[in-house]
């Protein structure tokens, strides 16, 4: 029985923790379908799943991608260097064409925030936010919380630490309202022209200048991907330096509790938010994100589309 | 804490400080009667001109006039040639400055790679080489979401950024302060809200971001009331004058003379008056002297051409002394200017005549007289609009770690060994 009321996923700010956790284990009983010899199951057969991005991605699109295809709906892709935005017509105008066509689902990423959420008002379909700009990244948070959870069994009263641009990371913000909603508490740190301005707190984050801080005795460390630069504005002296000094190598590793889990959302610039030795160390979860980015994706479609079923 | 006493070294640091100290044998010891002994100096606002200009000054002669003005150390403004803005060329600055072994030599280090304006310098890298601050000193750091970040990426590091606060827009063309001088001479001037515009903005932004700023070189009423609010709001801002803002006005222009033009210019008889009461009541934190070495070149020449600047070290402490003087300052506010609030300001160990603290030592004869001359200069120029006047004070003998480095009265050698 389907118990999920959502129409659709636009953040984790929206989802209740028990929300989060019956996405959590809807993923865990379609997880073993991407072991078996035939990766294909039938539930959304005669569904049509449309994927809409307006910004590059390769990780996020394919996963949304395969998600689509291991439950048997029809997928179609459209990015914005094809699609008739650069003929000038508007994105309220490209979403009702699109739902016109009487697409299912509609998974979407734009460079600019709320835009799925302007969507939903246009169309009968469910959207699902595949990352709005520097606001939110559910698919990706979720997929992280499940992460953990497969790891350490648990989510509540473990300290996540994430490192690097926290302010204009939409991973970032999604990470810290789905560990926070489950009970963790999240700490934060990077460079300060990375951090919210003066505020000790930021969506129920801690935010610590000193990196040590954020990594003595976490349970989990997220490293997020550098970007030098932010709307032609650089955050940082160089990658050299960030690598140096805000950059994870196992000495800050040490800092925290042994076996810590070390994510990072891909792509990794190796040698500046992680050391190689981290990323491939003992305790890296980073490949298994990405397998269970997968699962995370097929939870959110077949809870969308078999609602009542 | 003032007085008349006694002050003991050995092996380069104070053994004993009091009223009355038995000398021990084999002791040298010197009569002082009449003299100040101060803590060693710290002028943190200097131009070395070297890498890259050292026809004008080099590390070399600018710590030699930095000692002859009674300075056991300088802070260095990174706009040389190159511009101090990566780790090599500091690591160059204090090999230079150790090899020449005069006053200590710290760098500040640009904020922006090649004073453009653009992308911040690598702060930690530079600060594990041996920045002390970070300034785009000579020129302001232009854009405001720029100086956003620098002020804040230096709270990663509690690193100070120093502000050249200078609307460039406003300031463009100018030679002078905009006033009735600048109408009688014909010059264009530069308006007090040049200053007072970007001291504002970089208060604002400090105040935003949390981050440590200090206001180089105040010259206009208004910028010491807005650092004097700033303070009272409680945010993180120091500042420091010059001693030509509180010793002279824009009347000194007056003959076109080049040696009077600087960057801020030299302001009203009102500016100056408030630039005093500034260091009066604590508003202004520092006196450094912005010693700006330039040579015939830059000098002798069209006004409106003429470069910015004028030398400091060696005319800072009798100007200085006029305000103790005239009593506007009292004699430990102006060691506190001079000596101990650059050092807290920069995190240096702050200079005090304590037991166990290195003797860092400016010795100074308040009452000498002398006759500022190029050939009394140890700066390699002498562009000063005090050269051929009587100033009054000086430093007659300097000590960095217990080892006197500039003793030209011959003060040691009247010593009587016990
Ligand atoms: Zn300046």
């Amino acid at each position: 029985m389907n118990r999920f009321t959502a129409q659709h996923i636009l953040g984790i700010y929206s989802l209740s923790p028990d929300e989060i956790t019956f996405i959590l284990d809807t993923a865990e009983s379609l997880k073993d379908i991407l072991e078996r010899p035939i990766k294909k199951v039938p539930p959304l057969r005669g569904k049509t799943v449309v994927h809409l991005f307006f910004e590059p991605s390769t990780r996020t699109r394919l996963s949304f991608e395969l998600a689509a295809k291991r439950l048997s709906a029809d997928t179609v892709s459209i990015s914005a260097n094809t699609s008739s935005v650069l003929k000038g017509e508007t994105l309220i105008d490209t979403a009702r064409n699109i739902e016109a066509m009487r697409p299912d689902v509609i998974v979407m990423r734009h460079p600019q925030t709320g835009t799925p959420h302007l969507i939903t008002k246009y169309v009968k379909s469910a959207v699902i936010n595949a990352g709005d700009g520097i606001n939110e990244h559910p698919s990706q948070a979720l997929l992280d919380v499940f992460t953990v959870r497969q790891h350490l069994g648990h989510i509540d009263k473990l300290k996540i630490a994430i490192l690097g641009d926290i302010i204009h990371s939409r991973v970032a913000h999604s990470d810290i309202l789905a560990f926070t909603k489950m009970g963790a508490e999240v700490v934060v740190s990077g460079p300060a022209t990375m951090l919210p301005s003066r505020q000790s707190e930021v969506l129920g984050a801690k935010v610590v200048l000193k990196m040590e801080d954020a990594l003595e005795y976490a349970d989990v460390i997220i490293a997020l991907r550098i970007q030098k630069e932010r709307q032609g504005q650089s955050l940082i002296p160089s990658l050299r330096e960030y690598g140096l000094f805000f950059g994870l190598s196992p000495d800050k590793v040490r800092l925290a509790k042994s076996g810590a889990l070390i994510m990072h959302p891909g792509p990794i610039n190796r040698g500046v938010e992680m050391a190689p030795e981290v990323a491939d160390g003992p305790y890296s979860v980073i490949l298994d994100q990405v397998t269970n980015g997968v699962a995370i994706r097929m939870a959110l479609l077949s809870l969308l589309l078999t609602k009542g079923s | 804490m003032d007085f008349i006493g006694d002050l003991l070294i050995k092996d380069g640091t104070i053994a004993a400080v009091g009223e009355s100290i038995e000398v021990p044998q084999h002791t040298m010891a010197f009569d002082l009667k009449g003299k100040w002994l101060v803590p060693g100096l710290l002028d943190m606002h200097v131009h070395l001109r070297e890498p890259g200009e050292e026809y004008k000054e080099t590390i070399e002669s600018g710590t030699a006039a930095a000692i002859a003005g009674g300075f056991k150390a300088v802070a260095c403004m990174p706009n040389t040639q190159p511009v101090n803005d990566s780790a090599g060329i500091t690591r160059f600055i204090l090999e230079k400055a150790r090899s020449s072994d005069r006053a200590k030599v710290y760098p500040i280090a640009a904020v922006t790679l090649g004073q453009r304006g653009e992308q911040l310098t690598e702060f930690g890298d530079l600060l594990s080489a041996g920045a002390i601050a970070f300034s785009d000193d000579g020129l302001p750091v232009k854009n405001a979401a720029v100086m956003r970040k620098a002020l804040e990426y230096a709270l990663n590091f509690d690193a100070l950024i120093i502000s050249h606060s200078e609307e460039l827009d406003l300031s463009k063309g100018g030679a002078m302060n905009e006033g009735l001088v600048s109408t009688i001479l014909g010059l264009k001037g530069i308006p007090a809200a040049a200053e007072e515009i970007a001291v504002f903005r970089d208060i604002a932004l400090a105040e935003w971001t949390g981050g440590r700023l200090h206001i180089a070189h105040l010259s206009t009423k208004g910028s010491v009331e807005i650092v004097r609010q700033a303070k009272n709001r409680g945010v993180r801002v120091t500042a420091e004058t010059a001693p030509h803002y509180f010793s002279l006005t824009e009347e000194a222009v007056f003959d076109y003379n080049t040696f009077a033009k600087m960057s801020p210019p030299l302001r009203t008889e009102e500016d100056r008056l408030a630039i005093i009461q500034g260091l009066k009541d604590g508003t202004i934190d520092v006196i450094a002297t912005d010693h700006a070495p330039h040579s015939v070149i830059e000098k002798e020449c069209e006004f409106q051409m003429a470069a910015n600047g004028i030398i400091g070290l060696e005319t800072a402490v009798p100007l200085s002394l006029n305000l103790v003087r005239n009593g506007f300052i009292s004699a430990s506010q102006m060691i506190r200017c001079m000596s101990i609030s650059p050092s807290r300001i920069l995190g240096l160990p702050e200079g005090s005549l304590k037991c166990g603290n290195s003797a860092d030592i400016c010795i100074i004869d308040p009452k000498a007289i002398f006759t500022l001359t190029r050939e009394s200069l140890h700066s390699l120029s002498y562009n000063s609009p005090f050269l051929g006047k009587d100033l009054q004070g000086r430093a007659v003998l300097t000590l960095i770690d217990g080892r006197p480095v500039f003793d030209p009265t011959g003060i040691l050698s009247l010593s009587k060994i016990n």
